[in-house]
């Protein structure tokens, strides 16, 4: 299970690594070489975001690599195809990200299911709350999948042993107001939040939004279980092209 | 959280966690404030002396002549401030603002009515402002543009997506979720994530609520008909919510663009083309395609080109309690230019779409009938737009000369 398979994980390594790509960005042959060199260079899990037209909760970086690979003619169907190929090639857990909609339309049931077939091990959903996803908190434990919830630090404590109580794998914790992609000031503040986080639940702890270099993930050590890299590898292959990514994951320390 | 407002299915509040608290707030604030026997009278008061409330409804006797059909009222809500119904609902909403305490209004806007409304709200009540509008609208509505930025608003085009309604209500959303210790986001229309689409409609109820008071007291009857365009919806829910406990039947007109064939239109309730899903944070029928990805709509009218709908119109639409139709582009400009000859009223090209099957309807009622149609908005504002469809010569050598005059 991916709870397990974290915890074993962190028995050897004091701060694991997920990262993020977009499907079908900047094309699906660079999405395999991009998570080859992730996996490679020790990445220990890794989210694969099917793009949707309207991502609410993302910055302009992942907004724009949403947008490329549709206009590419990225389909759903071809995102399940890919991950599967992918899965098959690293031993490594994928989760999906994505948005309601695209679980929504494909059928939520169905979805788990063809989630189950190919081994994507959980997902995340950031416009799904838990009041609205009784299909689809249903479908994942029926097929053994962890729902991966979020906190914020606008999140109540209340809710975030709310929210706990439906996540299963881990708990994505959001570090600061805003969209992703944009600047983070790693501070104290963010310790008294992650300690709250901490409180609030058993599952091991992933921390993202504008982390992007080994300065912040040191800072992370000891406080959360996982650090997430998203906007900055995508803003790294828009700049320097897919081969950096490799030097880059290696560059953070955490192999 | 707090229970979310659904219709049936339609509805909900599919919201990034980061915003839910800002929700709750939202939700309690807006209960408070309905319970509140005063709010009500302190928001009638404020639309009576700042927005010339109540708006008339005008009897249109030379259109009633014409179409020696039924009897023709309009409901003038271009008569409001700044020239549409939109000042309902934000007027309503900065008084929430004040409650709540919060300095910073934002807003999406299609048109610019929205736009121009929220900015006139703001300066009236002292809030900072930003509006974020489509890039596309940006151009096809200069002039709301000019006056939001005279009324101190801050405009950012938006060019990422379709660069239309939807994607301005994408990027409010992005600064909402930065933003909301000090911000409230004045959403337009009677869409989004519970309680938006309860609460617009709420404000924008005043609107029916007179236009029954009116006929009645002219007419001692209630209307057979009553007409109103569907963008998000709320022109419509407003003037439909007087009449939805009577035998009056309530129509409401969308987008039919270049036509329902051509698929390039914003009709989500009077075509095939449109299907349930969730996106911008509710539940309801989006012009998408199989994957859930939104596709590009089309319309004369900035304000109707939207690719979803209030939830609570899906809700009635299938209830049947609203029957739904399309205007085309061209069907509008023909309506429009009508009701200028005939009666000296100018409705936006948003409001012009409800003309439209009025008058289809009209010759086939009896003198006995009533029909009211909301004029939701004034179509000076459309200017650029309305010349150009009525290719106006005139009017196009004055942009050249005046054009030169600035090179000069």
């Amino acid at each position: 299970m991916l709870e397990s398979y974290i915890r074993n994980r962190l028995k050897e390594k004091e701060i694991l690594l997920m990262t993020h790509i977009v499907l079908g960005y900047p094309s699906f042959e660079d999405s395999f070489r991009i998570i080859e060199a992730m996996v490679n260079a020790g990445v220990d899990l890794m989210e694969l975001q099917i793009p949707f037209s309207e991502p609410m909760a993302d910055g302009a970086v992942i907004l724009h690599a949403n947008q490329k690979s549709l206009s590419k003619g990225s389909t759903v169907k071809k995102c399940l195809e890919f991950s599967g190929e992918v899965i098959k090639n690293f031993d490594i857990p994928f989760l999906f990200m994505s948005y309601y909609n695209i679980l929504y339309k494909y059928g939520v049931e169905g979805f788990a299911e063809e989630m189950s077939n190919i081994g994507i091990k959980g997902a995340i959903v950031p416009d799904l709350p838990p009041e609205e996803g009784e299909d689809y908190i249903n479908a994942m434990q029926k097929y053994n999948l962890s729902p991966i919830y979020i906190f914020s630090p606008t999140t109540p404590y209340e809710r975030m042993k709310y929210l706990a109580s439906y996540g299963k794998g881990l708990i994505y914790c959001v570090a600061r107001k805003g969209v992703t992609g944009a600047e983070t000031q790693f501070s104290n503040q963010l310790d008294d939040y992650l300690s709250q986080c901490r409180k609030a639940t058993d599952l091991p702890l992933a921390l993202g939004f504008g982390v992007k270099n080994k300065g912040d993930i040191d800072f992370l050590k000891g406080k959360a279980d996982i650090a997430v890299i998203g906007s900055e590898t995508i803003r790294l292959i828009d700049s320097d092209g897919v081969g950096v990514v490799g030097d880059f994951i290696k560059s953070l320390g955490i192999s | 959280m707090i229970k979310r407002g659904y219709y049936e299915e339609f509805g909900g509040a599919y919201i990034p966690e980061i915003l839910v608290s800002t929700f709750d707030e939202l939700e309690v604030e807006f209960r408070k404030a309905k319970k509140d026997p005063g709010f009500w009278q302190e928001y009638s008061d404020v639309m009576s002396n700042y927005s010339c409330r109540p708006t008339p409804l005008t009897f249109a006797e030379n259109l009633t002549r014409y179409f020696d059909g039924s009897k023709i009222y309009v409901k003038r809500e271009d008569l409001n401030h700044t020239g549409a119904h939109k000042a309902n609902n934000v007027m309503g909403q900065g008084l929430l603002v004040k409650r709540m305490g919060k300095k910073r209004v934002i807003a999406e806007t299609g048109a610019g009515q929205h736009g121009v409304a929220t900015a006139t709200m703001a300066a009236k009540f002292g809030f900072e402002c930003t509006i974020y509008m489509g890039e596309v609208d940006v151009r096809r509505q200069r002039p709301n543009v000019f006056w939001m930025e005279r009324l101190g608003a801050e405009v950012i085009p938006v060019t990422e997506g379709s660069r239309i309604l939807k994607d301005a209500i994408n990027e409010a959303f992005r600064d909402w979720v930065t933003n909301m210790d000090n911000t409230h986001y004045v959403l337009g229309t009677a869409c989004g994530p519970h309680p938006f689409p309860e609460m617009v409609s709420y404000f924008q109820s005043i609107i029916g609520k007179e236009a029954r008071k009116q006929v009645l007291e002219i007419e001692g009857k209630l209307p057979s008909r009553v007409y109103a365009c569907v963008g998000g919806g709320s022109n419509a829910l407003g003037i439909f919510s007087g009449f939805i406990d009577d035998d009056v039947e309530l129509v409401g007109v969308e987008a039919g663009g270049k036509g329902l064939d051509t698929g390039m239109h914003a009709s989500r309730l009077s075509s095939d083309d449109a299907s349930i899903g969730v996106a911008q944070g509710y539940k309801t029928y989006f012009l998408q395609d199989d994957d859930g990805q939104m596709k590009e709509t089309h319309s004369v009218a900035a304000g109707l080109d939207y690719v979803g709908v209030s939830p609570i119109l899906a809700n009635l639409n299938e209830s049947g309690r609203v029957r739904f139709e399309s205007a085309t582009d061209s069907e509008v400009v023909e309506a429009l230019s009508l009701s200028i000859k005939k009666e000296g009223l100018i409705p936006a090209l948003e409001s012009a779409h409800a003309f439209v099957q009025a008058f289809k309807e009209a010759p086939k009622l009896s003198i006995d009938d009533i029909i009211i149609i909301n004029q939701s908005g004034r179509g000076d504002k459309d200017i650029f737009t309305v010349a150009d469809a009525f290719e106006d010569p005139k009017w196009k050598e004055f942009i050249i000369e005046k054009a030169e005059e600035y090179h000069a």
